[in-house]
């Protein structure tokens, strides 16, 4: 207790997103070793932490580093597919090894992916930037819309927009056709393993958050002038923060990807990444608690909503904006800022005792 | 009086007592008699079937006529009387695969013995692969891709495969010489519309068919006039159209509007163009598809369903409606050819796993074969691919007449 009492306000935010991520995983683990959980909620275990670490690493680009990015789920999709080429590679590899160097080298590529294209658009700002990581996004779609990839004995052949350029032995296999995706992936992702990224996101971003490169990074956000006249350089941190989330992204997109049996590139469209920025928007921009909540709810959300047949969608919208209400309600949030406090000096309080 | 009071309650005691034991008599007849033979041939119980498809989103006209269709069906075969009945549950999927897995999770939890879906290519295929590991049944009415049923001895299709689809159009064509040159516009961002344009591609090069414009639209695209003005500047005669009915409406909107009229050739997904709100039917006029189903056919059945349909739904069923319809039957019918092989059957509690392995005996049995709206005298192979005869429709004053 002590090390919590003494860590500083930052800190201590960040113990809190681990406590809330292992209790997270200590619980529905538990519920799913006794039996107790529904199919429903089992199914969607994996791609709930696969949102949330996609809505941390949005937040990151968002709330940090102050662009906004419309093209999040491009990078998703990047780290899908080059999961899906690489652990079908791997056929011969145990379980773990596969899906450990799937995400591995998916986040890898992505942050390429990343990299590059950061090189033109961060050198945009506000609207412009916006406008143009939504091109982006788009373009990755159509590109992988166009790929055609297949394996046999000779290695990877790749072809674009004709399947019949592949040049494959008759044995060869077909795992990614254009349009039509990936068929037949091997569900390799666990719960446990999904946890372990997020965990492992969570302490990269954390500590890149709170490190001297952190500060610089939201010093350039809040004023670029006086940042850059005090020597720091806006476009290295930017990049430096588009590429890191741009590769936990990819990490995302691999472990979702390993989960389904099916990918196409449609999936991986400007609804998908509008719909990671309502994640960070309504958890509180620059807020990585907020995320990981609004992620857990928003995407159990639409199934608990079943029950409304038809008029589901439009009770999830009304939830979205009662929701937006609340959160920006100052009275409420004073309540809540207090009720907080309480619950941190009670904590502190427990520890001296002991 | 207090004689008389008790007396009342000790027999309303009695009557619940007696009314639960008969509720818990049927249950437990219902779990003993599961997959055992009640020795009269007869298929009695309730069985539990689970829809899924889009309801509502960009392809909801799909989902809902699956639904409506079966629902028909359903309805139909409860009102029978023969101790057979099925429950029905529909889940809405948006075309989306990962919002399906969560469907026939739904389903799942429900208690779904048997399903009929997905309605939707990309969902039917993560739902498959799925429903394969958990040993669930599937009928899928109307996912065309062989994606869908490779190497799932689980899965089957009630509709034509893809490649089916794009060589029977080609062969089609050729046959009743409706044309040499070809144009093809499709989605190449859609797996069904990509599947039927490369198969229709390779039987028309051996055909002698001669394609001379090809292009490409995706999702978002409403502008068509390059790729119609490509088919008209190279001449072509016919456009053949492997896509769904939405841009489908608009390319024949545009190509009227640019004054060219070759003859249009569309697939099952062009079934539904004429339910379209606002959209003007005679520039669909002459439009020939290749569908297993016309609502104009004679035959008692045909007709039976239609008039049902129209009088509840208030439109004429579309060949998905009519698919949806066939599921159910198809799964009634091997049940039934199970029974009557067995010595009966009772499905109620029975549990998907031992459905599913009797379902699978009997449709990949070669003396079964089931009748429906979309054909008769259906039968599968065992790698799941349903085996009848296309018919080919053309638009005439606004209603699918045979040809």
């Amino acid at each position: 207790m002590n090390i919590y009492k003494n860590a500083s306000v930052a800190s201590k935010k960040a113990f809190l997103n681990y406590a809330i991520v292992i209790l997270f995983f200590v619980v529905f683990q538990t519920l799913v070793n006794t039996g107790s959980i529904t199919s429903a909620l089992k199914g969607q275990l994996i791609p709930i932490v696969c949102y949330m670490i996609m809505a941390v690493s949005l937040n990151l680009v968002v709330g940090i580093s102050g662009e906004l990015s419309l093209g999040h789920a491009g990078f998703m999709s990047v780290g899908a597919f080059t999961a899906v080429i690489v652990s079908a590679l791997m056929s011969g590899a145990s379980n773990s090894s596969r899906l450990f160097v799937s995400i591995l080298v998916g986040a890898a590529i992505a942050a390429l992916a990343g990299f590059l294209i950061g090189i033109p658009v961060l050198r945009l700002n506000g609207d412009y930037l916006a406008i143009v990581t939504l091109a982006f996004g788009e373009i990755i779609k159509n590109i992988l819309n166009c790929l055609y990839v297949g394996i046999d004995d000779k290695g990877v052949h790749f072809a674009f927009n004709n399947p019949n350029a592949l040049g494959m032995d008759p044995l060869g296999k077909e795992i990614i056709k254009g349009p039509m995706g990936a068929v037949g992936i091997k569900k390799i992702a666990t719960f446990p393993a999904a946890v372990i990224l997020l965990l492992v996101v969570l302490i990269i971003i954390q500590n890149l958050v709170n490190s001297r490169t952190g500060r610089a990074i939201m010093a350039i956000r809040d004023n670029r002038i006086a940042a850059e006249s005090m020597g720091l350089s806006p476009m290295k941190y930017k990049m430096l923060a588009f590429t890191v989330s741009a590769s936990m992204a990819g990490a995302a997109g691999a472990i979702y990807a390993l989960n389904i049996s099916t990918l196409v590139p449609k999936k991986f469209d400007f609804n998908t990444s509008i719909l990671v920025l309502v994640f960070v928007v309504l958890g509180g921009i620059g807020n990585m608690t907020g995320s990981l909540i609004a992620a857990g709810v928003l995407v159990v959300l639409p199934e608990l909503l079943r029950k409304f047949s038809d008029y589901r969608m439009l009770v999830y919208a009304i939830v979205l904006i009662l929701v937006m209400l609340v959160t920006n309600n100052e009275k409420l949030k004073g309540r809540l800022d207090t009720f907080v406090k309480k619950l941190g000096m009670r904590i502190s309080k427990g520890g001296r005792k002991k | 009086m207090k004689k008389k009071l008790l007396s009342l309650i000790m027999t309303g005691a009695l009557v619940m007592a007696m009314t639960a034991c008969g509720g818990e008599g049927t249950a437990a007849g219902g779990n003993g008699g599961s997959g055992a033979a009640t020795g009269s041939g007869e298929l009695t119980g309730t069985l539990k079937l689970g829809v899924i498809g889009p309801l509502t989103g960009g392809a909801a006209i799909y989902g809902n006529a699956v639904a409506n269709g079966t629902q028909i069906a359903v309805d139909e075969i409860n009102a029978m009387g023969t101790g057979f009945t099925i429950e029905l549950n529909a889940q809405d999927d948006e075309h989306d695969a990962e919002k399906s897995v969560n469907a026939y999770h739904q389903l799942q939890d429900w208690g779904v013995q048997a399903i009929a879906g997905t309605v939707t290519t990309t969902p039917c295929i993560a739902v498959s692969a799925e429903a394969n590991s958990d040993r669930v049944f599937m009928l899928t009415p109307s996912a065309s891709a062989t994606s869908v049923t490779e190497d799932k001895d689980n899965v089957f299709q009630l509709c034509f495969a893809d490649p089916n689809q794009g060589s029977a159009s080609a062969q089609y064509i050729s046959d009743n010489n409706l044309a040499t040159k070809v144009a093809v516009i499709y989605n190449n961002a859609d797996a069904y519309s990509t599947g039927i344009y490369q198969t229709f591609k390779a039987r028309a090069a051996e055909l002698g068919l001669e394609i001379v414009s090809e292009t490409t639209f995706t999702d978002d695209t409403t502008d068509f006039s390059v790729q119609v003005g490509d088919a008209q500047s190279n001449g072509a005669e016919l456009v053949f159209l492997p896509i769904y009915y939405t841009p489908a409406s608009l390319i024949l909107q545009q190509a009227a509007a640019a004054g060219y009229a070759p003859k249009f050739f569309g697939v099952d997904g062009m079934d539904g163009i004429l339910t379209i709100e606002g959209f003007d039917t005679s520039l669909a006029e002459g439009v020939m598809l290749l569908t297993p189903f016309s609502a104009d056919a004679t035959d008692e059945r045909t007709v039976n369903f239609v008039k049902t349909y129209t009088e509840k739904f208030g439109e004429v069923p579309s060949q998905f409606a009519a698919d949806g319809y066939d599921c159910a039957y198809a799964i009634m019918a091997a049940l039934q050819f199970y029974a009557d092989k067995n010595g009966g059957l009772d499905v109620t509690g029975m549990s998907a796993e031992q459905l599913c392995d009797i379902l699978i005996s009997v449709f990949t049995d070669a003396d079964f074969s089931a009748d429906g709206v979309t054909g008769l005298g259906m039968r599968w192979d065992a790698n799941g691919q349903v085996n009848k005869e296309p018919k080919a429709v053309v638009i005439k004053d606004g209603v699918y007449v045979g040809m």
